[in-house]
């Protein structure tokens, strides 16, 4: 057990300076490890949101509200589908995962359910084989009925769809907001995990995503006025009453009909009224949406329209001339910051679906800077009494395993910097943790080692059986902890899940410090001496 | 240079014959743990209850009277005020409401409250989890504790004997069911880091129990004769002395996290203390008398070959 050859000795060390190397860069702050010599690493220790403040964002794409608009177009396109081959219906709307319709005469079901089938678009299953699956399923029902419902590969293709669009909005909206390196990931099939770290106005961020922001330009309806419409009017089926977002709220009659849609849009600004200096949203749209509202603008001169956003009127001016240059401006109840996020919310796009928070974890960076640093001081409290500790406890072998535990902390930091794990708070009570039980690895071997002076042995034979008969034991006792750490890594998020990486770590690198490490430094002392009388142990 | 002992060379303490009385403590603290966790129950924290968490820092000592009358007018359902490690520092817990079935009403609980208190109030943490969430949380950390504790039964049996795996899970068992009746009694707060704690319970119980079976299995092949009491005794003395000093480096280094590393984590650290006390009792006074009791292969010349 004590003799080492030459390549096992500069393997050992070659690992020890390695992990030298890697936590070199945390001893500087960070503008001064751009200034470290060409080879050195520059990843220092990745602070997790609970330390350096931040929020943490779980979204849900709501799978209702996606199914449900695509259940809502179906349903245009069976009443025109339909009518265009003559058949009767009645009873026709959708009821909820399904659309529903009843064909009057029975003599035509056969040429309806043909009509129904042909709404299916095939959607692509397997990119690369090209297989293909039915969209809709249409069922008949009897007396008349047909129930379409969309499939499982229709649905699940649809949520993988608007997930990743959505991903690609949030990532887009949280960009405008100018944090740095926000993490936004996909979680199971309908979540969105957000990461924002060193976020300042959390609120703002939620008010940013909680929007779907779909923006629509609509004419008013000329027959009822929204007062009417609030009083008992009949609204007309073509239209349909919204609210502004001013309080008290006041009432419209809009068109369904989409006049121009947001979608248009290609740019979107804060601008200040030239006249009142009130902030205003500047945009313009593409050349096919500019000349659309060219055209609509030409032919509703004089009329009011309204400009909504997700079924909120925002204004509702009177169009004065016509808007032919494809650019326009809202003006409406706007501060500057109101102003500038419907600007980013324009300009990132419409979410396909709303999304709903589902938790939120925001700690600030006064919370995050006290963690680390008591958190520090823990660390350093418990690392110097346990070497204090170990020191009168082993004299020569405690100092050895006090060189090992210090070895073990510079890994511990070294690993996780290349890894770029996250630590934690939780995480950094593993790496305390870790102290302690570092040294039971050593306890173990001098323990064993003494046992074995008081049965008679010498002292190199004691230290020999010593290490050997205790490394069973030490593996057999870490690979249990071992254990507790994977299942936590699996089964944990966030920051219980920077303790289990630490813990997971440490152990590993504790057993190479306290066995490999400490033995080596036995060997080297030992080395050429035969006989040694006395071990102070 | 003589060097400190905290436990002598060699001990011969009966712990074996101590064994039935311990097994009664156990036993009348396990039925103690279980009764207050039916009766009083633990105090979920909102990762498993859902609801919101708010950390607020006031200029000067906080008036906690004043903070109930403001946030109590705004009819959030129950709230819970109180001071949080310094004068300074405030928690404040919204539960989660009982009509609530979206999300929408606990987030507007956090807008409601920062509107509620002065401008000067800074908002230290916020954490708003949803019934949906605390729902799938229990189930993880149930799952978590469960698959943990059958890996160890399979460790165990794998590397010593069936009646070494039954031994270890039940002083595994035994550690578990005290920590959580500590929990009740005390009525720390049990949230996610809490499970991450017993699952590093679960570890460092092991390694303990791991070290005297190691001794037990070395001695069964030493000593073939021996009557298993005394062996066990012998094995539990010979490491005595290590498993003292573990734990003293281990609770030296968790003292200082629980007396310095903030408010935050000490409901971790403090399970952890417990752990190690109980952990370490387990692996001398239930782990190695249930040996006695199951029997263990005697002859272990077969294995001592490979």
């Amino acid at each position: 057990m004590l003799y080492f050859s030459k390549p096992k000795i500069f393997l050992i060390l070659a690992c020890l300076f390695a992990g030298i190397i890697f936590s070199v860069p945390n001893l500087y702050d960070d503008e001064s490890v751009n200034d470290l010599p060409e080879f050195f690493p520059k990843n220092k220790l990745n602070l997790g949101l609970d330390l350096q403040g931040g929020s943490h964002l779980l979204l849900e794409v709501e799978v209702e509200a996606i199914v449900k608009e695509r259940l809502e177009n179906l349903l245009s396109d069976m009443r025109l589908n339909l009518r265009e081959a003559r058949i009767g219906y009645s009873q026709i709307g959708v009821k909820d995962d399904y659309a529903t319709v009843v064909i009057r005469d029975a003599s035509q079901l056969d040429e309806a359910r043909r009509v129904l089938n042909e709404l299916s678009t095939p959607i692509a299953t397997n990119l690369f084989s090209g297989a293909t699956a039915k969209e809709l399923e249409v069922e008949d029902i009897g007396n008349g009925r047909f129930n379409i419902k969309l499939t499982e590969a229709a649905l699940q293709n649809r949520v993988l769809k608007s997930v990743e669009q959505s991903i690609e909005i949030v990532r887009r909206r949280i960009d405008e907001l100018g944090t740095t390196e926000p993490s936004i990931q996909r979680q199971g099939t309908s979540r969105i995990l957000v990461q924002v770290p060193g976020l300042d106005d959390p609120e703002r961020l939620k008010a940013l995503l909680g929007q779907t922001a779909k923006m629509n330009f609509h004419l008013l309806d000329r027959n009822v006025s929204g007062y009417d419409a609030v009083g008992g009017a009949r609204v007309p089926s073509g239209a349909k009453l919204v609210f502004s977002e001013t309080s008290p709220a006041e009432p419209y009659v809009i068109r369904k009909r989409v006049m121009v849609s947001g979608e248009r849009l290609v740019d979107a600004s804060v601008g200040f009224d030239p006249q009142t200096g009130a902030p205003e949203v500047d945009f313009r749209f593409d050349s096919l949406g500019g000349r659309k509202f060219g055209e609509v603008t030409k032919a509703n001169v004089g009329n009011p329209f309204a400009i909504v956003l997700d079924d909120k009127v925002i204004s509702a001016p009177v169009i004065r001339s016509p808007i032919l240059g494809g650019s326009g401006r809202i003006t409406g109840n706007f501060s500057v910051e109101t102003a500038n996020d419907l600007a980013i919310l324009l300009r990132a796009g419409a979410l396909p679906a709303p999304l709903s928070i589902l938790e939120e974890r925001t700690v600030g960076p006064g919370l995050g800077a006290d963690s680390v640093e008591a958190g520090t001081r823990a660390s350093i409290i418990g690392f110097v009494a346990v070497m204090i500790f170990i020191l009168i406890s082993y004299a020569l072998f405690g100092l050895f395993a006090n060189i090992a535990l210090i070895l073990n902390m510079v890994l511990i930091v070294g690993v996780l910097s290349l890894l770029q794990a996250t630590l934690t708070l939780p995480g950094i009570a593993g790496i305390v943790l870790t102290i302690g039980m570092a040294v039971d690895a050593n306890v173990l071997i001098f323990e064993r080692i003494r046992e074995e002076i008081r049965n008679g042995k010498t002292a190199l034979v004691a230290i020999d059986s010593g290490y050997s008969r205790a490394l069973g034991t030490i593996l057999d006792a870490n690979i249990t902890t071992l254990i507790s750490a994977m299942i936590l890594f699996y089964l944990g998020s966030g920051p219980v899940r920077g303790f289990a990486v630490t813990l997971g770590i440490g152990i590993i690198t504790s057993v190479f410090t306290a066995f490999t490490v400490t033995r080596l430094m036995v060997a080297l002392k030992y080395r050429g001496q035969n006989r040694v009388e006395k071990l102070t142990i | 240079m003589r060097t400190l002992k905290l436990v002598p060379a060699e001990t011969k303490i009966d712990f074996i014959r101590l064994h039935i009385a311990s097994f009664i403590v156990s036993l009348f603290l396990v039925a103690a743990s279980l009764g207050l966790f039916f009766t009083q129950g633990l105090n979920f924290g909102i990762d498993f209850k859902g609801g919101t968490l708010i950390e607020i820092g006031t200029n000067g000592p906080a008036n906690i009277g004043d903070l109930r009358d403001v946030i109590g007018k705004l009819d959030l359902g129950e709230v819970q005020i109180q001071e949080f490690g310094s004068p300074d520092d405030v928690l404040i817990r919204v539960g989660e409401k009982v009509d609530a079935t979206d999300n929408a009403d606990n987030l507007s609980a956090v807008d409601k409250i920062r509107n509620a208190l002065p401008q000067d109030v800074t908002f230290r943490r916020v954490e708003v989890v949803g019934p949906q969430i605390s729902g799938e949380l229990v189930q993880a950390g149930f799952l978590a504790v469960t698959v943990a504790i059958g890996l160890m039964l399979f460790y165990i049996w794998l590397r010593f004997e069936w009646q070494f795996s039954v031994g270890a899970v039940l002083a595994l068992i035994h550690d578990i069911i005290l920590t959580i009746g500590v929990f009740c009694l005390i009525q720390i707060e049990f949230n996610l880091s809490i499970i991450a704690a017993i699952l590093t319970i679960v570890g460092y119980s092991m390694n303990d129990t791991v070290v005297v079976y190691d001794r037990v299995r070395e001695n069964l092949r030493r000593f073939k004769k021996m009557p298993l009491s005394e062996l066990a005794n012998m094995s539990i003395n010979s490491t005595l002395s290590r498993t003292v000093m573990t734990s003293v480096t281990t609770l030296l280094a968790l003292f200082s996290l629980y007396i310095l590393g903030g408010e935050v984590i000490r409901g971790f650290t403090m399970a952890m203390i417990w752990g190690v006390f109980v952990g370490t009792y387990s692996s001398i006074f239930i782990a190695a008398p249930v040996l006695m009791y199951l029997g263990v292969k005697r002859d272990w010349s077969e294995a001592a070959k490979d």
